[in-house]
């Protein structure tokens, strides 16, 4: 008689087959599925290699980092020192350089102010937000602009580089945040004569490119004020920037408050509470935390756009590094020029993508 | 007999600020008090301020002699054109170039949205960075980049780098060979618009027929062919009548031929690639709204891998798919007049720049300017509306 053993230990697990697991598991599933696939992986090797050796070769091989006049770039390769000997121009313009810690203080200050909005750990939002939109603007101001506690005037035409970006970028946001907002609630609301103003100043704006904004901030605006009035380059720059962007501003504000159900503002409303109650209390608080990744995602066109003032004779990060080219001791530099330019705002605008994409993953919590 | 009641206590109606309605007419009131107060402080200073610089207001400068070149032109233009020809010149080179980015910009951002879904990992890696890259990057530095460190610093006309001794590039931009159509062309244009009429009406009376009958022609193929076969018969009928005017280097810069300015290719080229990043992002999302049990059903019923994406993929993507397209091409409309900034001769550059330096006349180039993108804006727009209520989906 046999006899029947029952085994209750489990068998080990055996390895996966060498087929499904490894390195050539992994190319054979996402490289080399078929002849076609294989044949662009192929090629795309190849145009990678073509493409990306001689780039790094000019950019870091066989570049020069070291120096303060062209005679140092002899390799061959980038000239970064170009990049470096200008470098102060570039991030300040042409501020006095001893009054440059006054725009290094208002850089820590706004990075301060953003890294505490920012970051989800930090308490007290509110505040932050309160400081960054109604204290913070006028701090810097002070601190960029000078005339108070006897610290010398810089005029606006010194600014420039960087610096003359930022301001251009962060005034206009913050400026078009509370008309966008006005003009939002003026779009919904259920007065004719507000509505329609509202729509013909939002789609006006929408309608027409930042160029001729700019264009007409430079020449109609003078016309627009009395005589005696001498408006500053800049401030005229920044009047045209703030309205544009109200309007897309607006656009954001409404696409946040329409993420909010009705229910809410009926809600509110049976509760006796007024349109502004209605409005401030329940819903702009609920509708301003789903906005803020469109808000960022404008701030992102912003920061680009921001290089047209160029156009206009405001010399910007882009228009500083653009004179500079043109400088005799730095001919032939162009393209180290702009690949700096355009790693600058790279860094800026990618950043900020990434941080509105992380927002907006953390607001979509589900149906 | 009824005995006389008192009357019911008379209701005091509220004041009329406690009226929702009275005070929304008296809040609307004061505010057009308020914008007719500031448009009447704007135009009674911008009177003011043009008398005391003598400047006469009204549109009557469109008809003075201009006195400038225009390096591109698609109408004819002198410098003894008016002020109202520069307009015509710099609207058709803004619309030019805003059809040629369009067209480019397309095909990119389609082809780099598909490759961004590809199972392919570096296919659809390289497409990623592609996009990471070019819409981070501000489009004007894009342009300068295109121009001046690219397009600008090619070798002269003499040392051209040449593709077949036909086409040209250089310093001057680049030279390709213009078709000339001799006296009989016009007959082979005549059969291709034939050719295509006749296959639109084959495509339909397929669909009918299928709808009937459940039989299906080749439609594709068939028409495909009758729109390659029917000009090319005529054509080799008629004499084949087209040459090509091959561009020659004579002296110091090329005759014949058609040369695309530099500045138009790196506004092109910037414009395109610019675009593609964002409609690329478009398609992919497009793509990806389409649940995948579409697909599942669509391969369910049979559909090959081709029907499926033809008729059930695609128009569904479509339908998520165009309302930011539109919005995208707008935009591309808009930027292009950043070719101001390269000296391209688009409207901002020769009416808005130019015109208006030589004239004085601010106000009104600058409306008329503005003018043109608004009514290209609402154009648009109305195509997108009536587009997006076609494609809507029919709901109970």
């Amino acid at each position: 008689m046999s006899k029947l053993t029952l085994n209750t230990t489990p068998v080990d697990a055996r390895p996966a087959p060498k087929r499904s697991i490894g390195a050539i598991a992994w190319l054979r599933a996402n490289l080399f599925q078929g002849p076609i696939n294989s044949v662009l992986s192929l090629l795309a090797i190849w145009a990678l290699i073509a493409g990306l050796t001689p780039l790094i070769q000019w950019a870091i091989i066989d570049a020069d980092w070291i120096g303060t006049s062209r005679e140092a770039c002899s390799s061959g390769g980038a000239c970064w020192v170009f990049i470096s000997a200008r470098f102060e121009q570039f991030i300040y313009g042409f501020y006095p350089s001893e009054l440059r810690w006054r725009v290094d203080l208002t850089f820590v200050l706004f990075a301060v102010m953003i890294a505490w909005l920012a970051l989800p750990r930090l308490p007290a939002k509110k505040l932050a937000a309160v400081l960054t939109l109604a204290v913070f603007p006028i701090v810097a101001f002070y601190l960029l602009h000078g005339g108070l506690f006897g610290m010398p005037t810089v005029p606006t035409h010194r600014w420039g580089g960087l610096m003359l970006t930022l301001v251009l970028a962060v005034v206009g946001i913050v400026a078009a945040l509370p008309i966008g907002i006005v003009l939002a609630l003026g779009r919904q609301s259920k007065m004719p004569i507000v509505k329609s103003i509202s729509v013909v100043f939002i789609e006006f704006w929408r309608g027409v490119p930042l160029i001729t904004v700019l264009f007409m901030a430079s020449v109609m605006l003078p016309l627009f004020v009395p005589t005696e009035v001498d408006m500053d380059k800049l401030v005229r720059a920044l009047i045209g920037i703030t309205l544009f962007q109200s309007a897309y501003m607006a656009e954001v504000v409404r696409g946040g408050l329409q993420a909010i159900p009705k229910g809410q503002e009926e809600a509110a409303a049976a509760l006796g509470m007024g349109y502004w109650k209605r409005m401030g209390l329940i819903v702009l608080p609920q509708a301003l935390k789903m906005m803020i990744p469109g808000i960022v995602n404008t701030f992102i066109a912003l920061f680009k756009d921001t290089s047209l003032v160029l156009i206009i004779g405001l010399f910007d990060l882009l228009a500083i590094v653009q004179a500079a080219l043109a400088d005799a001791d730095w001919l032939g530099y162009s393209i180290e020029g702009y690949v700096f330019v355009a790693f600058v705002f790279w860094i800026f605008c990618f950043g900020m993508s990434r941080y509105s994409q992380y927002l907006e993953r953390k607001l979509h919590t589900g149906h | 007999m009824t005995t006389p009641s008192s009357p019911p206590p008379r209701r005091e109606t509220p004041p009329f600020w406690r009226d929702p309605a009275k005070r929304a007419l008296l809040f609307q009131a004061l505010m057009l008090a308020a914008l007719f107060a500031v448009i009447g402080f704007i135009v009674s200073n911008t009177l003011e301020n043009l008398d005391a610089r003598g400047i006469t207001t009204g549109f009557g400068f469109l008809h003075d002699t201009a006195g400038f070149g225009i390096v591109q032109s698609l109408i004819d233009y002198t410098p003894q054109s008016t002020y109202g020809r520069t307009f015509l010149v710099g609207l058709l080179n803004t619309l030019l170039v805003s059809t040629l980015g369009i067209a480019a910009a397309t095909i990119i951002g389609f082809l780099m949205g598909i490759a961004r879904l590809s199972p392919n990992w570096l296919i659809a890696r390289i497409a990623g960075a592609y996009v990471e890259i070019f819409r981070n990057i501000p489009l004007l530095l894009q342009i300068f980049f295109w121009y001046f460190a690219v397009l600008r610093s090619l070798p002269s006309p003499r040392q051209s780098m040449s593709l077949g001794e036909a086409v040209f590039l250089n310093i001057r931009g680049l030279v390709v060979p213009a078709p000339v159509g001799g006296p009989g062309f016009v007959w082979t244009l005549v059969a291709l618009a034939v050719a295509v009429i006749a296959a639109i009406v084959l495509v339909r009376w397929n669909r009918r027929r299928q709808a009937a009958t459940g039989d299906r022609l080749p439609a594709g193929w068939i028409s495909a062919g009758i729109i390659v076969v029917l000009p090319a018969v005529v054509f080799i009928a008629s004499g084949m009548p087209l040459t090509w005017d091959i561009p020659k280097l004579g002296g110091f810069n090329f005759s014949g031929g058609i040369t695309v300015l530099p500045e138009l290719l790196a506004l092109w080229l910037a414009l395109s690639i610019y675009t593609g990043a964002f409609i690329a992002e478009i398609v992919r999302s497009g793509i990806q709204a389409v649940s995948k049990g579409q697909t599942e059903a669509a391969r369910a019923l049979s559909l090959s891998g081709g029907m499926t994406l033809r008729l059930v993929v695609i128009p569904q993507a479509m339908r998520v798919i165009i309302p930011p397209l539109t919005s995208q091409y707008l935009n591309l409309i808009k930027n292009s007049s950043l070719a101001t900034a390269i000296g391209y001769p688009d409207l901002v550059s020769v009416f808005a720049g130019t015109t208006l330096n030589q004239t004085g006349q601010a106000i009104e180039v600058i409306m008329m300017t503005m003018a043109v993108y608004l009514t290209l804006s609402l154009l648009v727009s109305m195509f997108m509306n009536w587009f997006n209520a076609r494609m809507a989906l029919v709901e109970r």
